[in-house]
């Protein structure tokens, strides 16, 4: 960044803001309590630039100063500090000219080539006083790369041909027309629409629910699904993903064990019980909402069953669980005979506590 | 919340108050952490990272100058967090961090002012590495223009900003500012224009490189090649400490010591620069008129000379001591001349009116300079601290800024660099203070301060001044047991110093004014260049004195004398403070100390005084063993001792409160001595001054 100083001969010895301006300056000013007004220096500035033929003077940022009680070096700071408060005259259209990455691969040097033969080196004013330009970083239009910004206009998707037809038309004082130079609305795509053609994607009658995902069969009041609406397939997916295949690898979930078969060992009996005769069995040490749910769907509901294992049946169990001996080494049967019997376990009296969250019921 | 913060600093543990930054804390358990942007009297800015430490846990380093203690959290098990000011870590840290600050710093030491005293000097040798790896051009940055006293050599600054905060926090002028950004960042002021603030000069103390440099001092001499010689300054009354660096018997530069008591660690621009006054416009021989011009004459000659013009009666002599006289010669004069029987004496301005009842606590300034820290309220009656005692106004400012100090003024409207409310042009402002607002919360205060400036005191109804504030003092409770609210602001260094002395009319003496109105036949002055000299007539003058001023000119025979670098003398500053000079540099020429040349004419004038050295002297000053006296102890403000003196009523009070305006009683800041009119330096400074008619946007 070359260094900005003020250009104090151009600057001159006044300054004013013009009489349309000062309700924009009590407008901004407003917005700030009373001791707190200089918060409103950077749109005072920039108002002051807008009323300086695009540049800051320093009567200008003088005359901010005096109006925000500013001491002058706080204002001088804050006005060198910003490249967009510009310290030298500009020409009446001014122009920025993005260089940043995205226009830089899009042809922004280019552009710079143009600009440097059609007006001359960056912030030079043409001797009609007409055009000036300057290099600066994102504007923030990369989807229109490259672009220029002209005072308060975007000038995009530029080419050669069309920034020096825009500069030759502003050279001539013709206005030229703001936005992408190429077939596009804004940042729509190029020579018209291609896709999302289909009227009826708007007129909103793909909005209709066909069928609430959440709501009972047979209370279900589903509306009449349009044929129109219907996905004639599935939607389309991700073809490519690998379809997780069930392999007895042990480490599944318990879910797809329900259909194991060959397991070592001999299958618990299974009892039938009402809910009251149940047995909270996650007040076994090792046992959890999880566990709980598998051996009842075995037909486990109560301590005496589990007391009641014999070496086979915690083989089989632990096969079916994949956890190979940890029945063993939780004592889940020691366990089962304490609670069976009445007692407690040190982990039990934790779990009636509420000290236990694992032991916690999901629906908590 | 307990008010203490457990930290484990090098495997040490220290306890420390919550809001104590992580460099204080350091510093505390020992630690030495080098630093460029921080500054223990200015705000924290954080941008140097040279005071990075390692916080065990932590991801990066931590700059410890921004780090509040109180905001850091403990380890996992609850213990101390553990810092380290050592070890590779940090020492990598403070590597790379130096490494970039040398970047675009220049390789100029050899020809830096700065060189032998600078911080990056110090500090790259100590935490940077050997040699350079960057092989790209350096930045380059004009050199800014700031006045005739700071040097830029822009190129070597690495944006601490140290002086931009000193400029906004302590000065008050918020005229130092850090421009662009980035890689064209740079320091100036607005437009290049001089720096305004009294107390610039302290940039260049304040900058950690050679970017700021003094500018008269400007390739005069090495730091290592001056004698250095701690003393005590008189530009002003408030005394502060000074080091006087000297090479062979020139003084090259004026620095300030720290007393927190009395300049914390500024100075001013006149105290500072002023020395180069010390070496022009100097008496280094006796003179004598002779048919209207003065040659250089002998001891011998000019002591005839002067026993033949104070052979007149004794009440046709009138004896006026200047403002830079030391108590010594102050004492030796008055000695010599009361033996004559002169009564007409006086060490004080013309017209004015204290000093003269022998209570000391009305003519000192009782609330001491470190004491307005404390106040809440402070009143200033005719004083402006901003021209009279500079140092002391910052401060007021600080204490405004930060304690939320209410300031009041009488006297000619001037920007003190705070917000204080003005109250009235002239004395009757004083009699219905209590009505207005701020005399309201003044009586209500809990530490109310009234400080009076000599220019209210000089005027008719100074005596009135006097006794009306120190009323107003006693009745708003400005004066109890542990605060003695009420003092004189002084501006000129020998005056308390001459009033402990007795140097004012004896009996029907005249006082200044009336020895100066025409009527003596012989006027002796002590370096009294500040009073109207215009109406002495044909009266003869013997001129005491070190420098060829006001009274030189006039003079018919001129004594030399020291001036303060060249003796050990002491001074008394407006608190009350007894201090002592110390001799930098021998007198010029055949100059000898001013208590010397009295005894030595006391001996022709045939009334040998009774001390031959200047230890006897201030033997005789100090008082017999057992007895105390204001020169007992050296070094201590009175204060609060005087609260009982205090509460007495003056008596005299006379002529009634007029609505005279006080007046400036500093015309000009930088013109205010003999030594300071002799200085080129201090002549720029006040043209500049004098020429800046278009004041910066209020702040």
């Amino acid at each position: 960044m070359a260094l900005r100083r003020f250009d104090l001969e151009a600057g001159g010895d006044t300054f004013a803001f013009k009489p349309e301006t000062e309700e924009k300056i009590a407008f901004w000013r407003g917005k700030y309590p009373a001791e707190k007004q200089r918060s409103a220096v950077i749109p005072l500035l920039w108002l002051a630039q807008k009323d300086n033929a695009g540049w800051l003077s320093e009567p200008a940022m003088r005359e901010v100063a005096d109006r925000l009680e500013m001491p002058y070096i706080r204002v001088y700071e804050v006005a060198t500090f910003y490249t967009m408060f510009r310290l030298q005259p500009v020409g009446k259209y001014h122009i920025q000219l993005c260089g940043t990455t995205p226009c830089q691969l899009r042809g922004a040097d280019r552009l710079k080539d143009v600009c440097k033969t059609e007006i001359g080196n960056p912030m030079y004013v043409t001797d009609d006083g007409r055009l000036s330009w300057e290099e600066v970083e994102c504007l923030g239009a990369c989807v229109n790369a490259p672009m220029v910004q002209i005072n308060d206009d975007y000038y995009e998707d530029l080419t050669e041909d069309s920034l020096q037809e825009i500069i030759g038309k502003l050279k001539n004082g013709v206005e030229a027309q703001a936005g992408p130079q190429v077939d596009r609305i804004n940042s729509a795509p190029e020579g018209g629409t291609a896709i999302l053609t289909d009227p009826a994607l708007f007129d909103g009658s793909r909005n209709e629910v066909s069928r609430l995902p959440n709501l009972a069969e047979d209370k279900a009041e589903a509306p009449e699904a349009s044929s129109a609406a219907k996905p004639e397939e599935a939607a389309p997916t991700n073809t490519k993903r690998e379809v997780p295949k069930d392999s007895n690898t042990g480490k599944t979930t318990l879910i797809s064990n329900k259909e194991k078969e060959n397991l070592a060992g001999e299958r618990p009996e299974t009892v039938e019980v009402t809910a009251e005769e149940q047995d909270d069995l996650k007040r076994i040490k090792g046992i959890g909402p999880k566990n709980e749910d598998a051996l009842n769907e075995l037909g486990v509901f109560t301590f005496k069953q589990i007391a009641a294992w014999t070496p086979e049946n915690v083989d089989w169990v632990e096969d079916y669980m994949s956890f190979p001996g940890r029945i063993e080494r939780e004592g889940w049967i020691g366990q089962a005979k304490t609670l069976a019997e009445g007692g407690e376990t040190e982990f039990s009296k934790r779990v009636d506590a509420g000290d236990v969250p694992s032991s916690q019921d999901d629906e908590d | 919340m307990s008010d203490t913060f457990k930290l484990n600093i090098d495997g040490k543990d220290i306890e420390v108050p919550r809001h104590y930054t992580l460099m204080q804390a350091c510093e505390e358990a020992g630690a030495e952490i080098p630093r460029f942007c921080y500054h223990e009297r200015l705000s924290v800015a954080g941008n140097c990272r040279m005071c990075l430490v390692e916080w065990e846990g932590a991801p990066k380093p931590i700059a410890s100058c921004a780090q509040t203690v109180g905001d850091m959290r403990p380890n996992r098990d609850g213990s101390a967090p553990n810092i380290r000011t050592k070890g590779d870590y940090v020492d990598k840290a403070r590597n790379g961090v130096m490494e970039f600050l040398l970047i675009n710093h220049p390789l100029d030491c050899p020809i830096c002012d700065q060189g032998g005293e600078c911080d990056l000097q110090d500090q790259a040798m100590a935490y940077g590495r050997a040699g350079s790896r960057y092989e790209e051009n350096k930045r380059a940055v004009e050199d800014k223009y700031m006045g005739p006293l700071v040097k830029t050599i822009m190129t070597r600054c690495i944006q601490c900003t140290r002086c931009v905060r000193f400029s906004a926090e302590v000065a008050g002028v918020e005229e130092l500012g850090m421009i662009s950004r980035g890689e064209g960042a740079e320091i100036t002021t607005y437009l290049e224009k001089s720096l305004t603030s009294e107390l610039s000069g302290n940039v260049i103390d304040l900058c950690p490189v050679g970017a700021l440099t003094s500018k008269p001092y400007a390739f005069n001499a090495r730091p290592w090649e001056l004698r250095k010689t701690s003393s005590i300054d008189v530009m002003d009354a408030m005394g502060a400490s000074i080091r006087v660096d000297a090479k062979g018997d020139g003084v090259m530069r004026i620095l300030p010591e720290t007393n927190e008591e009395i300049n914390e660690e500024w100075l001013s621009d006149k105290s500072r620069f002023v020395w180069d006054g010390l070496a022009r416009q100097r008496l280094d021989k006796p003179y004598i008129r002779e048919n209207g011009r003065l040659r250089a004459a002998t001891w011998g000659e000019a002591f005839a000379a002067a026993k033949e013009a104070l052979s007149v009666s004794a009440d046709k002599i009138g004896v006026v001591a200047g403002d830079l006289i030391e108590v010594e010669q102050a004492k030796a004069a008055l000695d010599l001349f009361r033996a004559l029987g002169v009564n007409s004496t006086d060490c004080r301005p013309a017209g004015a009116k204290y000093g003269t009842d022998g209570v000391r606590e009305r003519y000192i300034l009782n609330g001491t300079l470190a004491g307005v820290e404390e106040a809440d309220m402070l009143l200033l009656v005719g004083a402006n601290p901003r021209v009279e005692a500079a140092v002391w106004n910052a401060r007021i400012r600080k204490t405004w800024l930060w304690a939320d100090l209410k300031v009041g003024r009488i006297g000619e409207a001037a920007d003190l660099t705070y917000d204080h409310e003005w109250l009235g042009q002239g004395a009757d402002a004083l009699t219905n203070v209590r009505d207005t607002d701020f005399g309201k919360a003044l009586a209500s205060a809990e530490r109310p301060m009234i400080v009076v400036g000599e220019g209210a005191l000089c005027g008719e109804d100074g005596e009135a001044v006097l006794a009306s504030a120190l009323k107003l003092a006693n009745e708003v409770g400005a004066i109890k047991e542990d605060w003695a609210g009420f003092g004189v602001l002084h501006n000129a260094a020998g005056r308390v110093g001459a009033l402990d002395v007795g140097f004012v009319p004896a009996d029907d003496g005249a006082d200044t004014a009336a020895i100066l109105s025409g009527g003596m036949e012989t006027v002796v002055l002590l370096g009294a260049d500040e009073v109207d000299l215009s109406s002495l007539g044909d009266s003869k003058v013997i001129y005491v004195g070190s420098h060829g001023d006001a009274g030189a000119a006039r003079a018919d025979i001129i004594l030399p004398s020291a001036a303060y670098t060249e003796m050990a003398a002491t001074y008394v500053n407006t608190e009350g403070r007894v201090q002592m000079t110390s001799r930098a540099v021998q007198p010029k020429g055949e100059a000898r100390e001013g208590w010397a040349i009295f005894r030595a004419l006391s001996d022709v004038m045939g009334k040998t005084l009774a001390y031959d050295t200047a230890d006897a002297l201030r033997g005789v000053l100090r008082g017999a063993e057992g007895e105390s006296t204001v020169f007992s102890g050296l070094g201590f403000a009175p204060g609060v001792r005087g609260i009982e003196a205090l509460k007495q009523p003056m008596t005299s009070a006379s002529a009634a409160l007029t609505s005279v305006s006080f007046g400036a009683v500093v015309d000009d800041f930088y013109m205010t001595n003999p030594i300071a009119r002799a200085s080129k330096t201090m002549a720029e400074c006040s043209a500049l001054a004098s020429a800046l008619d278009t004041p910066v946007a209020a702040e």
